[in-house]
């Protein structure tokens, strides 16, 4: 599985990069090292719809520090047990 | 409304504007080209040399350029030969203001002895007079004047020389750095460096929509003063322009830039002593004059090419173009290291001569944030600002004095680049980094900049406290969380 975190101007400055380490920090709390694949984007166009993120070929808006242990489990952890 | 300092940059934008439009057109034929002097040059009054018909000649001259230039000249600068004025050479000249004065302070500050005074006025030899100029500042009259072509005043690595025959500027490409000041200073606008702009167009529509691949933009820092006497045209609505063009993405270079700065400071822990690479035309003038040194530039991309890599690791298919205020980073794009991931390199003159073709009205759009890099990365577009980063890079690294102390030296402009390079190549230097930055103020001077203000530093200053990333380390953060 492939995440996709966009770091493009405008979820930049919407703190993407706090999302894009909580994700890191919950693949390796979940020892899915081997299955997901994190990497970074310069923008995936959403811009005016909050912090956007890519699971495989699923876009995901709106995506903050307050749900993003909730689309993991959901879009991330269940797919992959 | 004029964009640009000076009318020759505002006569080559008119004819890159119209060269993009019939490329956005995709309607570049001959018979469209051939039209684009009359375009210029409507029938009536001549507005800058003898005739219409010249002023036409010295288009086409320039719609050449705009396709590419001349195949068989590697040197990205060219000389238009029918613009070339002919400008006087000659050389020092004593004039009617000469009164004949009995202090002689000409003939006496004279190293070669090339002063006489004749029935009571000074008279230079020619033969004996090397130009050095010192006869016309010590003259009470201002009377000795120093007529030097301003191409060949400009170019401070001897590059231009004048054909005898011709009376034409001629570059020599074995000493040309590519550095521009020719092309910013030449009255007549008679050099020009070669414009790729017709690619980054095909580049731009063959993406359809950036949906068969996606088109990044890279824009230097010195975009923040670009409209410095535009107050309503904001960088942010820059951005909107930019992607309006048909780019998917607009980032940073001082990303790049911070990335660079951390990896300099590793570097010159571990050499102890170094030249900055940021500077295509630096790097260049080292490599040509000062050779025994040159194993100690910096082995760093510039931040032009450490972003475009990161990129294409990324995006393997995207495309990137850079936007800046340098005419040396078109040639920096065709080194080896580089052109895996810098697909085109443009200017700020030309990125204006698209948003023309397009007819984007800049002042009405709304805006695009633009945040990639931390203030340090921002003040690489001025002279000093390298430095600061590379001192704030250590500091972040915890190097303590009695690890390394960095002695750098700022060298702003290529005169005092000269110095500390002969220094250095001598063994002399006492400073342990030197940061070379070949333009005058830095990349805010380049010569395909729109402004050349005073106000320019201290619009990239307060942009750069704009940043959300505060140091360093935070802005090149993301890139450890990335790739794992």
């Amino acid at each position: 599985m492939n995440i996709y975190v966009c770091i493009g101007s405008s979820c930049h400055q919407k703190s993407s990069y706090s999302v894009m380490k909580e994700i890191k920090y919950l693949i390796i709390e979940n020892g899915l090292e081997e299955k997901v694949n994190l990497q970074s984007a310069f923008c995936l166009g959403h811009c005016a719809n909050g912090i956007t993120i890519k699971i495989d070929d699923e876009i995901v808006t709106g995506v903050g520090m307050g749900n993003i242990r909730e689309i993991f489990k959901t879009k991330v952890l269940d797919i992959c047990k | 409304m004029t964009y640009f300092d000076n009318d020759v940059q505002q006569l080559k934008y008119e004819v890159l504007s119209e060269i993009a439009k019939l490329a956005f057109e995709n309607s570049l034929t001959t018979e469209n080209l051939l039209d684009v002097a009359s375009i210029i040059v409507p029938e009536g009054e001549a507005r800058m040399r003898c005739c219409i018909y010249k002023e036409r000649a010295i288009v086409n001259e320039r719609v050449k350029l705009a396709l590419g230039g001349d195949s068989k000249n590697p040197n990205l600068v060219e000389v238009l030969k029918i613009a070339c004025d002919e400008c006087p050479v000659d050389g020092i000249v004593v004039t009617q203001s000469c009164r004949g004065c009995i202090a002689h302070k000409c003939a006496n500050i004279c190293p070669k002895n090339a002063i006489t005074i004749v029935n009571r006025r000074a008279v230079i030899e020619k033969s004996k007079c090397v130009e050095c100029g010192r006869c016309a500042t010590v003259c009470s009259y201002n009377a000795i004047v120093k007529l030097i072509r301003p191409c060949v005043n400009a170019c401070k690595v001897n590059a231009i020389s004048i054909d005898k025959d011709t009376k034409k500027a001629v570059i020599k490409n074995d000493k040309c750095i590519s550095c521009g000041s020719c092309v910013y200073h030449c009255p007549f606008g008679a050099i020009m460096d070669k414009s790729y702009i017709t690619q980054a167009v095909r580049m731009i529509r063959e993406a359809d929509d950036n949906k068969v691949y996606k088109i990044y933009a890279i824009v230097a820092p010195s975009l923040v003063s670009q409209y410095a006497n535009i107050p309503e045209i904001t960088t942010d609505k820059v951005v909107t322009a930019i992607k309006q063009i048909g780019f998917h993405s607009v980032i940073e270079a001082a990303l790049g830039a911070d990335m660079v700065a951390a990896m300099e400071a590793e570097e010159l822990v571990e050499k102890g002593f170094l030249t900055s690479s940021c500077c295509p035309a630096f790097v260049q003038f080292i490599r040509r004059n000062y050779p025994t040194i040159a194993g100690n530039i910096s082995h760093n991309l510039s931040p032009m090419a450490q972003l475009a890599k990161v990129i294409k690791q990324m995006d393997p298919t995207g495309k990137v173009v850079f936007i800046g205020p340098c005419i040396a980073k078109k040639a920096e794009r065709r080194n080896e290291n580089v052109k895996d991931y810098v697909d085109c390199v443009l200017t700020f003159e030309e990125m204006q001569a698209m948003f023309q073709a397009k007819k984007i009205d800049l002042e009405t759009l709304e805006e695009t944030a633009l945040d990639n890099a931390s203030y340090f990365g921002r003040i690489f577009a001025h002279s000093g600002g390298l430095t600061t980063a590379v001192g704030q890079a250590l500091k972040e690294q915890n190097i303590t004095t009695e690890q390394f102390t960095c002695k750098p030296l700022i060298c702003n402009g290529i005169s005092e680049c000269k110095t500390a390079l002969l220094k250095a190549s001598k063994g002399v230097l006492s400073e342990n980094f030197i940061e070379g930055m070949i333009c005058e103020g830095g990349c805010i001077g380049g010569p395909a900049c729109l402004s050349h203000s005073s106000k320019d530093k201290n619009l990239v200053d307060t942009y750069g406290h704009q940043a959300i990333e505060k140091t360093i380390a935070n802005a090149i953060s993301i890139f450890d969380e990335s790739f794992m």
